[in-house]
C-alpha cells in the first residue's frame, strides 16, 4: 500500500504490540521478527485499526503531543508498510 | 567491545529427523538422542535468552516434534514472553499434539515443503511424506497457528518455483520462504546435484518477482538470494555473535549453523556456562565481532559494514581460512572457486545428479 490521509492502516493480522522488560521499551513481534519501538511508534501502531484514517490518526496524536504531526506518521507507517506489517484495511 | 542483545535463539532440540534432505543445515556428524539435553536443562537455557533480550524462540532440530517433552518447552518459553516458532517436516502433527502445543502457548508453525511435484519431492526428502505434509498444513490453518511454508530450492525445483508460490498460497500460507540453497555440510557435498545454472537462477528470478507482486497483501514472500549467483556476499546473520544463538542437541552453543566446521574454534556448551557468559564472553563468539579480524579486501572496503566480510563458515570451508573474504564477493582472490562450480552447473545436464542423504551414525547412502 502507499500510504495516503485517506488510508485506514491496520497491523499485520500476526503482528502483536508486546513489552520487553530486558530493553524497556515496546516491541512489534511477528513471525520470524521484531521491530523495536518507541512510545511514539506504539502510540501510531495501537491507533491503526482498519477503521482510523492516517489523516484521524494524525489528528489525535497531534491533540496528545500539541504538533502537526501528518508527515511524520505518514512517514513512519510508510516505512513499515514497505514491510508488509501495515496493510490497507 | 559492546556486545548489543541477541533477538534469536534458535533451539535445536534434536538431530532425529524422518527426513533426509541432501541440503540439511545440520552437521555432517549428527547426534544420536543419548546425547541431547533434557527438559530442565532447555527450559533454563530459554530463561537465561530471555533475560539476556532474545525476543524470538525458534523450535527446530532435526524433527523437533520427535521430543515428547515440546509442549512442556513450548509452555515454559510462552511463560517468558517468548515469541514460538515450530519449524518442522509437519510429520508427528497429529491433532492430539497440535492442539496441547496451541494451548501451550505456540503462535507460529513453519511447515517445510519440498516441492511441488510429489515424485521429486520424496526423492529429495528420501522417503514418503507429501500427504502427511498437507495433513498437517491443513491442521494448522484449523487451529489458527500463524502460518509459514518454507521451500529450500536447488537445480531440480527451481524450475518449478512459480506453482511452488501458488501451492503455498492454497495452503493458505501467511508466508511463504524461499531459501535458495546455501552450500555448507550436506549441502556442499551435495553441490554437483543441487546447484542451479545462472540461467535457472535468473528465470527463477523474473517468476518469483511476479507472483511476489500477485501475493502482496495476502502471502509474504521472503527469497533468500542464491549467494554463488550474486556479486556480493550475504550479511550473515547479521553478522557473527550480532543478534543470533544456535544451541545444538547436546548443548553446545554457536553463532551460526556452519561454526563447527571451523576448525580452530572451540564453542561452550550450557551445561557448563551461563548463557550470557557465552554471549558477551566467550572466546568463540567474540571471534569475528567487529572488523578488527579482517584483512584484506574487507579491511578497507566500505562494503565491511553492510556485509561484515560475508559468512565466515563459507570462507572456511572453501579456502580453509575463516578470517578470509567469503569467496563469494567478487572482490575475494579466491572467487574463482565461486565461478568454477556455478560454470560447472552451467555445464551439467543431467538435472538430477545423485544425493548423499542425511543419515545419522550410518555410512552415507546414494540415491
Amino acid at each position: 500500500m502507499t500510504v495516503a490521509p485517506t488510508s485506514r492502516p491496520r497491523l499485520w493480522r500476526l503482528a502483536r504490540i508486546s513489552f520487553d522488560p530486558v530493553r524497556n521499551r515496546p516491541v512489534l513481534l511477528y513471525p520470524e521478527g521484531a521491530v523495536l519501538l518507541n512510545e511514539t511508534g506504539k502510540a501510531i501502531l495501537e491507533l491503526c485499526d482498519g477503521t482510523r484514517t492516517v489523516a484521524e490518526i494524525a489528528r489525535e496524536l497531534g491533540d496528545r503531543y500539541r504538533a502537526d504531526v501528518l508527515a511524520d506518521v505518514t512517514e513512519y507507517l510508510d516505512r513499515l508498510a514497505e514491510r508488509e506489517l501495515v496493510l490497507e484495511a | 567491545m559492546t556486545t548489543r542483545h541477541p533477538t534469536t535463539l534458535l533451539a535445536e532440540v534434536t538431530h532425529r529427523c524422518p527426513l533426509h534432505c541432501p541440503y540439511c543445515s545440520n552437521p555432517i556428524e549428527l547426534m544420536r538422542a543419548e546425547a541431547e539435553l533434557g527438559t530442565a536443562d532447555w527450559l533454563r537455557v530459554f530463561t537465561q535468552a530471555r533475560e539476556l533480550g532474545v525476543l524470538q524462540l525458534g523450535l527446530s532440530g532435526g524433527e523437533p516434534l520427535v521430543r515428547q517433552d515440546l509442549e512442556a518447552m513450548v509452555a515454559h518459553a510462552h511463560g517468558l514472553g517468548l515469541y514460538q516458532t515450530l519449524v518442522t517436516s509437519g510429520l508427528g502433527l497429529t491433532r492430539v499434539r497440535a492442539e496441547r502445543l496451541k494451548a501451550a502457548g505456540l503462535e507460529h508453525v513453519q511447515i517445510s515443503f519440498q516441492d511441488v511435484d510429489p515424485a521429486t519431492a520424496e526423492r529429495i526428502a528420501g522417503v514418503r511424506s507429501v500427504p502427511q505434509k498437507r495433513a498437517a498444513a491443513a491442521l494448522v490453518r484449523e487451529l489458527g497457528f500463524a502460518f509459514s511454508v518454507n521451500v529450500v530450492l536447488h537445480r531440480a525445483n527451481l524450475d518449478r518455483v512459480g506453482e511452488i508460490i501458488d501451492m503455498a498460497a492454497e495452503l493458505g500460507a501467511d508466508r511463504l520462504e524461499l531459501a535458495n540453497t546455501q552450500y555448507y555440510g550436506w549441502a556442499l557435498r551435495n553441490r554437483a546435484a543441487l546447484l542451479p545454472s545462472r540461467e535457472q537462477v535468473e528465470r527463477a528470478r523474473r517468476v518469483a518477482e511476479e507472483r511476489m507482486a500477485r501475493y502482496r497483501g495476502t502471502m509474504q514472500i521472503v527469497y533468500v538470494l542464491p549467494d554463488y549467483h550474486e556479486t556480493y556476499p550475504k550479511p550473515c546473520y547479521g553478522g557473527w555473535g550480532n543478534f543470533y544463538i544456535l544451541v545444538a542437541p547436546d548443548g553446545r552453543a554457536l553463532p551460526c549453523h556452519g561454526a563447527t566446521e571451523i576448525a580452530r574454534l572451540s564453542f561452550p556448551n550450557v551445561r557448563d556456562h551461563d548463557l550470557r557468559w557465552i554471549w558477551e564472553a566467550s572466546p568463540g563468539f567474540n571471534a569475528f565481532r567487529g572488523d578488527g579480524w579482517m584483512k584484506d579486501p574487507c579491511r578497507s572496503c566500505p562494503r565491511k559494514a553492510v556485509d561484515f566480510g560475508g559468512c565466515r563458515c563459507q570462507a572456511f570451508a572453501l579456502t580453509g581460512d575463516a578470517a578470509a573474504t567469503d569467496p563469494v564477493c567478487v572482490l575475494s582472490p579466491h572467487r574463482d572457486l565461486i565461478d568454477r562450480a556455478v560454470a560447472a552447473a552451467d555445464a551439467s545436464v543431467d538435472g538430477a545428479g545423485e544425493y548423499e542423504y542425511r543419515a545419522i551414525g550410518k555410512e552415507p547412502q546414494r540415491a
